[in-house]
């Protein structure tokens, strides 16, 4: 049961196969058996779980169940979810039981479907290893040595060893595709302003956007489709029309034309993924598609913009974790300065507090123009070689990654190092534009993630691109070793 | 040395709003603490905040009053510091692009000299909580009721050249937002607040001299008093050898005097940076010619027109003007008697005065504007005098009823039966001979006495004109 996907649940549900609560229980039991070693789950709201399955079996007996009715799922720990402990991978917060559900967490709960519990994430969405959470380090279901990415780490190690069938995930900088590469499943980070904002706890906050993390494109259809959409409780999301996104999902891709960034394959790219992707790449022109190098000029710049641009961002957003009104206070406060300096001291890990310091520094007076709004600058320049791109070829595609997954503590110690395992994925966030990871195969025995860039509110090709992929590969089903 | 004074004005109005600037919460005066705040204003983890409309066009309804630069774009920016009564750790304010930029406005000094101060800018921010220090032993209580209430702050030119020129300018701008209804100008529940940048130079030099911001003052009085307390502290010490240090001051009212807050090392590195939360507000011509089409008549363009059309002196006018309601009070009054001149008399003089002394406002004014203008009828068509008026607008004041009931009930009606007059003036001459034998020996003086004897015996209710011109007549014998 745990192997089928999304869509296929629902069938079962539909058909009476299987009911929500037993399809709960079974993932519970999951839950239960495997992730005490994976560490995916900070919370298992199993109590919960088993009374909403059975609400939505009730509502399935009555004829007033949607499609997506009693099918579990995992909300990444950075959405609000009202009653239920909302830290996001942070001491901070670990008291802090959100008063609200983020818009995210309506739109599913609405759809009636079932929340396993949080997922385990980097402190605050800061990371690309997992190894900053406070509730440590989640493994790498291929190999238990290794990290599952981050920042959404416990989303898609979760999703990799069949706990829930899809999970919820955010991608700041490429914490949504960067993990589902390395754990090997399917991850999409929407437009900016597709998906609410609202109640999802910021991090950067012009270049968060929540998304999908399921294990085939049909599946990141489904959800996308549920999670998208205007809300004017976020006045950065956007009134565009969603889209059918499994209207398209097998339109054929003759005259597809790809676009192939040579920046994307130079220096610092592990040779077996390169090969991994061009073999891909292979595949897509077997189905028609046309191939063309292009050249994205400026992404040497997206690393450094982006650690100016989201540590500034995030300097600002983390201000209210001051230990006054929620969160962490520290003990005996002597007076106002020692409350903050001990409650924001104690309460975030060095990760959050290296970045909280680039950032103040970064806007701080004399240097803001040099800093910040080079950064900006920047964007645009990068933006603009995005435009350019896209007036020669529909979509762009490259590896994820430049390696697979890294060894737990191997870049822990090393900030740059570990920054620049965002490279390929950090541009997408800087233009706001969609972006999608798909297993594509395997180097060292794990998992390779192509990844697709497309134009703004594009989602829908990303989806019937990665689709018709896995309608010709078996990449996507392939399962880690020992959680069958 | 003679000593020049240079003063720029920050204003933080309060927009009238019935909700906050980035949330739903209510903005409602004095309700208990924390009960108007809502999850955007406690800043907690995910929410975000959504622009008002409504302080929009407020904001841009001020602009087009001072005939200000309105740029197509503006930003929101966020102004990072720490305080407990600082949910998200900044304020959601107005930096490079603000909502409203240059323009000017005319003040009139009481000598009738006019002068132009220019508006720098005008910008939207949300307001802080309150912190409380009393009653919690020890710790500090937040109240964040107050938090994301939506400000206007209005900032001058270094234009003004004294604390007197400071109060006229605060006043006009307390009178337009009024006009404007954009805010209720309450300044002792802080709806209407004004920080004064203070400095000196000496007479003849063009640079501007090292300044003082001086908060905390919450009356037209106090910043009157608070300017002139820092002017002659900066003086005294620079005369003494000392130089001024720009800081922030606090002042104090009942010590009348300034306390420095914190220096200009102390100050904080805000962090400006666009709010990224927020997209820029774009605001379309058609936006602003439609708030401009919908703007009220304005106190200058009143006043112009109460010269004009009610032949009133431009001090008269101006006061008059100065409030919005005053100036509706006074034109129901002057619709009902017809006569701008008695109007303006009795609703300058006696009203106002008894307004001032009881501490009420027009809007509080026991006497209805109709009231009033119903007696002042009274007086023009001569039933009453303008001295028993006086007894008459007293007894309204009192809520003893309209003019007309209470001079029937009083019997005030004012005596012009010339046959009456004169029995009373017969009277008065018989009972004073000695007076009238002076008065026949020359003495006109008398004449007021024996008017003042006649007035006395008809209770005051014979027409004066008419006991001037009986009498006289009558004592030449």
């Amino acid at each position: 049961m745990h192997n089928k996907t999304i869509a296929e649940l629902s069938a079962a549900l539909a058909s009476g196969e299987v009911s929500s609560v037993a399809l709960t229980e079974h993932f519970l039991a999951r839950i239960k058996r495997l992730d005490p070693e994976l560490n995916s789950f900070v919370t298992v709201t199993a109590e919960q779980a088993l009374a909403d399955a059975a609400a939505a079996d009730a509502a399935r007996a009555e004829g007033s169940a949607g499609p997506l009715t009693g099918v579990p799922f995992a909300h990444k720990d950075i959405f609000c979810t009202e009653g239920v402990k909302t830290a996001c991978g942070s001491k901070m917060l670990d008291n802090f039981i959100a008063p609200y559900d983020a818009a995210v967490v309506s739109k599913m709960k609405a759809a009636g479907m079932v929340m396993l519990g949080k997922t385990n994430m980097d402190e605050f969405a800061m990371g690309s290893s997992n190894e900053t959470s406070f509730y440590g380090p989640v493994k790498n279901p291929w190999d238990k040595e290794r990290v599952p990415g981050g920042s959404s780490g416990g989303s898609a190690a979760a999703v990799a060893a069949r706990l829930a069938p899809m999970a919820t995930g955010t991608d700041t900088g490429g914490s949504i595709r960067q993990p589902a590469s390395l754990c090997g499943i399917t991850g999409l980070k929407p437009t900016y302003g597709r998906v609410s904002r609202y109640g999802m706890i910021a991090f950067a906050s012009s270049l968060d956007q929540a998304g999908p993390m399921a294990r085939s494109a049909e599946d990141c259809a489904l959800m996308l489709q549920l999670m998208a959409g205007f809300d004017e409780r976020d006045s950065t999301s956007l009134e565009n029309e969603v889209p059918d996104y499994s209207k398209g999902l097998n339109n054929s891709l003759e005259g597809l034309r790809i676009g192939l960034p040579k920046e994307y394959f130079g220096e610092g790219l592990d040779p077996e993924v390169a090969k991994v992707i061009e073999t891909a790449i292979e595949e897509y022109k077997k189905m028609g598609a046309t191939v063309k190098e292009i050249s994205l000029p400026n992404t040497h710049l997206a690393v450094p913009a982006y650690y100016i641009v989201a540590p500034a961002e995030c300097s600002s957003n983390l201000s209210r974790m001051d230990g006054v009104r929620f969160g962490h206070r520290c003990d005996d406060p002597k007076n106002l300065e020692d409350l903050y300096s001990r409650s924001r001291g104690e309460g975030f890990g060095e990760e959050v507090k290296r970045r909280i310091l680039v950032g103040a520094y970064a806007l701080s007076a004399g240097y803001y123009d040099a800093y910040y709004i080079k950064a900006q600058q920047i964007r645009h320049l990068i933006s603009d070689d995005f435009k350019a791109a896209f007036t020669e070829v529909d979509l762009i595609m490259g590896p994820t990654t430049p390696s697979t997954a890294f060894n737990v503590g191997e870049k822990s110690k090393d900030p740059i190092s570990m920054y620049l395992s965002d490279i390929y994925t950090i541009s997408a966030n800087l233009a706001g534009l969609p972006g999608l990871s798909l297993p594509a195969g395997f180097a060292q025995n794990m998992p390779v993630g192509l990844q697709v860039i497309g134009n703004y509110f594009d989602e829908a090709r990303l989806l019937n691109v990665a689709h018709r992929f896995q309608q010709e590969t078996t990449w996507h089903q392939q399962t880690p070793a020992g959680i069958e | 040395m003679q000593w020049e004074t240079v003063i720029g004005l920050e204003i933080h109005a309060q927009l009238a709003t019935k909700t906050k600037i980035f949330s739903g919460a209510a903005t409602a005066y004095g309700a208990e603490p924390n009960t108007q705040a809502c999850a955007v204003d406690l800043g907690l983890p995910g929410v975000l905040p959504v622009l008002n409309k409504e302080t929009v066009r407020m904001a841009v309804k001020f602009g087009v009053a001072i005939g200000a630069q309105l740029d197509s774009r503006s930003v929101f920016a966020r102004k990072n510091y720490f305080y407990p009564d600082l949910p998200k750790g900044y304020q959601i304010s107005q930096m490079d692009l603000p909502i409203v930029g240059v323009g000017e406005l005319q003040i009139e000094m009481e000598d009738g000299e006019s002068k132009t101060i220019g508006i720098t800018r005008a910008h939207l921010e949300e307001d802080a909580g309150k912190s409380l220090h009393d009653d919690f032993h020890g710790q500090s209580g937040i109240d964040l009721n107050r938090a994301g209430t939506p400000l206007l702050e209005i900032v001058s030119e270094p234009d003004l050249r004294s604390a007197k020129e400071a109060v006229v300018y605060a006043k006009k701008i307390h009178s337009l937002v009024r006009y404007l209804e954009i805010c209720d100008g309450n300044m002792q529940e802080g709806s209407f607040r004004c920080d004064a940048n203070v400095s000196v130079r000496p007479v003849g030099q063009k640079e501007y001299g090292t300044r003082a911001e001086v908060k905390n003052v919450n009356s037209f009085r106090f910043l009157e008093r608070a300017i002139n307390f820092e002017v002659e502290r900066q003086i005294d010490l620079i005369e003494s050898g000392g130089t001024v240090a720009q800081e922030t001051r606090l002042y104090d009212a009942n010590k009348n005097e300034t306390r420095s807050m914190r220096s200009k090392e102390e100050a904080n590195d805000y962090r400006y940076f666009p709010d990224p939360d927020l997209l820029p507000v774009v605001i379309e011509a058609s936006f602003i010619e439609a708030v401009r089409a919908d703007l009220p008549e304005l106190p200058d363009e009143k006043k112009a027109r109460f010269i004009e059309e009610f032949s009133l002196s431009a001090y008269d006018a101006g006061v008059l003007t100065a409030s919005r309601e005053l100036a509706a009070y006074y034109e129901e009054v002057n619709a009902v008697c017809g006569e701008p001149k008695l109007a303006v008399n009795w609703v300058m003089g006696d009203l106002s005065g008894l307004l001032n002394k009881e501490g009420k406002e027009i809007g509080e004014s026991p006497v209805s504007a109709q009231r009033l203008g119903g007696m002042l009828q009274r007086i023009v068509d001569k039933t009453i005098s303008g001295k028993i008026a006086k007894e008459v607008f007293e007894a309204i004041w009192n809520g003893e009823g309209s003019a007309d009931e209470i001079i029937a009930k009083k019997g005030l009606k004012q005596i012009t039966d010339s046959g009456a007059i004169e029995g009373i003036i017969d009277e008065v001459i018989a009972n004073n001979p000695n007076q009238l034998a002076q008065y026949r020996d020359g003495k006109e003086k008398l004449m007021g006495f024996f008017v003042g004897q006649v007035m006395k015996a008809s209770k005051g209710k014979a027409n004066p004109g008419q006991v001037n011109q009986l009498l006289k007549s009558k004592l030449k014998g």
